[in-house]
């Protein structure tokens, strides 16, 4: 529940939603339980009473048929939002994200745009085991042809729809399971967001932490911490994984001469072993120590609470790793 | 209903004749180009299966829509595809269909609405089903011809759409080329259920067997169903029973199949067959067949030549068309 005057993260993304659906008539959407549900995370909640049934489309459990159809339907004109309930099941449309969506403008030699948004919640913390906690985000951060934007803020929640709805090419928009009922407060008038710069979220000297999504909290309260001992962390969100935005990371980095990088993602493969690899290449001589990685513990997530804490990134390890890459282990 | 007459005059009849005749020349020249390696790559002939494209392309207009697979340079030469682009295509070369970044599986042409091209098996389906639903929600009365193989009834993708189209009610025209094989296994030995007519009413899609080797009954079936699909705006499934003469792709050795079996059904080429039935009606004279001869030659000496004078595109714009252009690069 929101105190008041305070907005959730849910209300953001709801509000954005609304706004897309009247200014635009071309958008719809469609996905598992968006109507009459309200949509497994209560993000589209009420849409279907103002919008009707065209425009917000409950549809089977076919998420191959339905990702693929808003591919279709951008095609032909329309600007689908398509919402797949987690990244999890979203695996059953990976032949449609990346054989399809991320593909048919370039293997048409720039002839077919598929200007679609896919949004699906990601990441653990609510005890729902494997098969609904994982984070594929830095996966999909793999594939040319799509953007992969991450909101970690209530403004981000708000303003990211309304901007990848103007990409004339498919973004993916994964947020963070845990952040639905975040809560605070957002001007009134807040609205679309640039997508495509990474932002800094607590300026520090000492060094870097490079997050997104649902770590960002985290990485603030060890920013906190760190800050009470003398130690001053800079908190960079990413915002979006695909592009990654290497400039305003090299400059931060440049600036603290350290970094640190929290992603809730398995570590072997994952997007902060690419963050890692670039500032090798392009930032080598900038650090005074080796880049760190705080990442999820290369295991399904498990179900009991304090196994999935032991599992995550967590404030305590993060001040940890931070001190050990300033030599204060 | 259906618009039965249009099928009796000499013009369309020689039409007809002319495409099926159109895409069995041009894919010989294919794969006499494959053989020469100027063509490489995946290549999949159509060859015995004319009669699919050109008889079902009779009933879907140019406001439609076309979904294809990878085996769709027919449906691409009777959509109007300029015959130059898609040998530049093959070839792949700048003035390509498809800029030369698709080559023989991934035909596009935006501007005439082929939409593919799609060589995932099965995964067109949902994007067929996409078109049509926006057409739907922009209220345009057009149909999505969306083409697959019997082998995409094995996937997953093939029943979601079926199951979609039909509870949503989409104007999807889809069209089963059945030609008995999925590579090199037979549909009995890929599928439980062989009356595939039965699987598509299983979702409530109404749907129709026709022989697809005689081109006039394809058409006739066709008109039916897209008529059907037009005014119930509805999904239709049309099997055509056919046959593919060549291997899988140039690179099968058919070990599969008996020689006999491809023997037998080349007795019903439907290109023959119908040559044949137009010369005994008197519609195809000796004249008549020596012009149009010529003229299939001479428009495919001009796609080769232009294919060969094509451009290759420099690798310094290799990176292009991931991402929609702001503004056009140098
Ligand atoms: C998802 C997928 N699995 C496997 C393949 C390899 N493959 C290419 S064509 C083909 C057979 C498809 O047969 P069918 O759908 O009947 O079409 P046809 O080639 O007979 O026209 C297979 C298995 C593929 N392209 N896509």
């Amino acid at each position: 529940m929101s105190a008041p005057g305070a907005t959730t993260y849910r209300e953001a993304l709801r509000a954005a939603h609304r706004e897309a659906l009247q200014r635009d008539p071309r958008v719809f959407v469609m996905g598992e339980d968006v109507g009459r549900y309200g949509g497994a995370y209560a993000v589209t909640r009420g849409l279907l009473a103002e919008f009707g049934p065209e425009r917000i489309r409950d549809t089977p459990l076919s998420e191959s048929v339905f990702v693929g159809a808003g591919i279709g339907a951008a095609i032909g004109g329309m600007r689908p939002i398509v919402e797949v309930m987690t990244c999890n099941f979203a695996l059953l449309a990976l032949d449609q994200i990346v054989n399809n969506a991320a593909t048919l403008r370039h293997m048409s030699g720039g002839q077919l745009g598929v200007p679609l948004v896919i949004r699906m919640a990601t990441g653990a913390g609510r005890q729902v085991a494997a098969q609904h906690s994982h984070s594929f985000e830095g996966w999909f951060a793999h594939i040319p042809g799509i953007k992969v934007l991450v909101p970690a803020t209530l403004e981000d929640a708000r303003g990211m729809l309304w901007t990848a709805l103007q990409d004339p090419d498919p973004v993916l928009i994964c947020e963070h399971a845990t952040l639905y009922n975040a809560s605070g407060e957002l001007a009134p008038n807040a609205g679309a967001v640039e997508i495509d710069r990474a932002a800094i979220r607590r300026a520090g000297q000492d060094l870097s932490v490079i997050t997104y999504g649902g770590s960002l909290a985290k990485v603030l309260a060890a920013a906190a911490e760190l800050d009470r001992e003398g130690i001053s962390a800079e908190v960079l969100d990413l915002r979006t994984l695909r592009p990654l935005d290497d400039r305003t990371i090299l400059e931060s980095v440049r600036r603290t001469r350290r970094a640190l990088i929290v992603d809730e993602g398995w570590r072997s493969g994952s997007i902060s072993a690419e963050i890692s690899a670039r500032l090798m290449e392009s930032g080598f001589f900038d650090l005074d120590a080796p880049v760190a990685r705080v990442c999820s513990l290369e295991v399904p997530v498990p179900y009991p609470h304090h196994l999935e804490e032991a599992c995550l990134p967590q404030v305590e390890g993060i001040v940890r790793a931070a001190k050990e890459s300033l030599g204060h282990g | 209903m259906s618009a039965e007459p249009q099928t009796e005059t000499r013009e369309h009849a020689l039409e007809l004749w002319r495409q099926m005749r159109r895409i069995r020349l041009f894919e010989e020249k294919c794969a006499e180009l494959y053989s020469a390696q100027k063509i490489r790559g995946f290549l999949h002939l159509y060859i015995g299966e004319e009669a699919v494209a050109v008889g079902t392309l009779q009933a879907i207009t140019a406001d439609d829509a076309i979904v294809a697979a990878y085996r769709e340079h027919g449906h691409a030469l009777v959509r109007g595809v300029p015959m130059p682009a898609l040998m530049a295509e093959l070839y792949g070369k700048a003035e390509g269909c498809s800029g030369g970044r698709g080559g023989s599986m991934h035909f596009f042409d935006a501007k005439r609405r082929f939409y593919g091209g799609y060589a995932i098996v099965a995964g067109g389906l949902p994007v067929a089903v996409g078109l049509a639903l926006a057409d739907k929600l922009r209220g345009l009365s057009r149909v999505t011809a969306c083409y697959f193989g019997d082998g995409s009834i094995a996937e997953g993708e093939f029943h979601e759409s079926m199951n979609l189209a039909s509870l949503w009610q989409l104007p999807v025209l889809f069209i089963c080329e059945n030609n008995f094989y999925a590579m090199g296994t037979a549909l009995d030995r890929h599928q439980a259920q062989l009356d595939l007519v039965l699987k598509a009413r299983g979702y409530g899609v109404a749907a129709q067997s026709v022989d697809g080797m005689d081109v006039r009954a394809v058409e006739r079936a066709a008109r039916e169903a897209a008529d059907r699909v037009r005014q119930g705006k509805a999904p239709f499934f049309l099997e055509c029973k056919t046959y593919r003469f060549r291997a899988h792709s140039m690179y099968d050795p058919e070990l599969y199949r008996e020689k006999s079996e491809v023997e037998a059904w080349k007795k019903r080429d439907p290109v023959l067959t119908y040559a044949a039935s137009l010369r005994q009606s008197g519609v195809l004279d000796a004249d008549t067949e020596r012009n149009l001869e010529q003229s299939l030659s001479r428009e495919l000496d001009d796609a080769v030549r232009f294919a060969e004078q094509g451009t290759w595109e420099p690798e310094t714009s290799l990176t292009r068309f991931v991402h929609a252009e702001k503004e056009a690069p140098q």
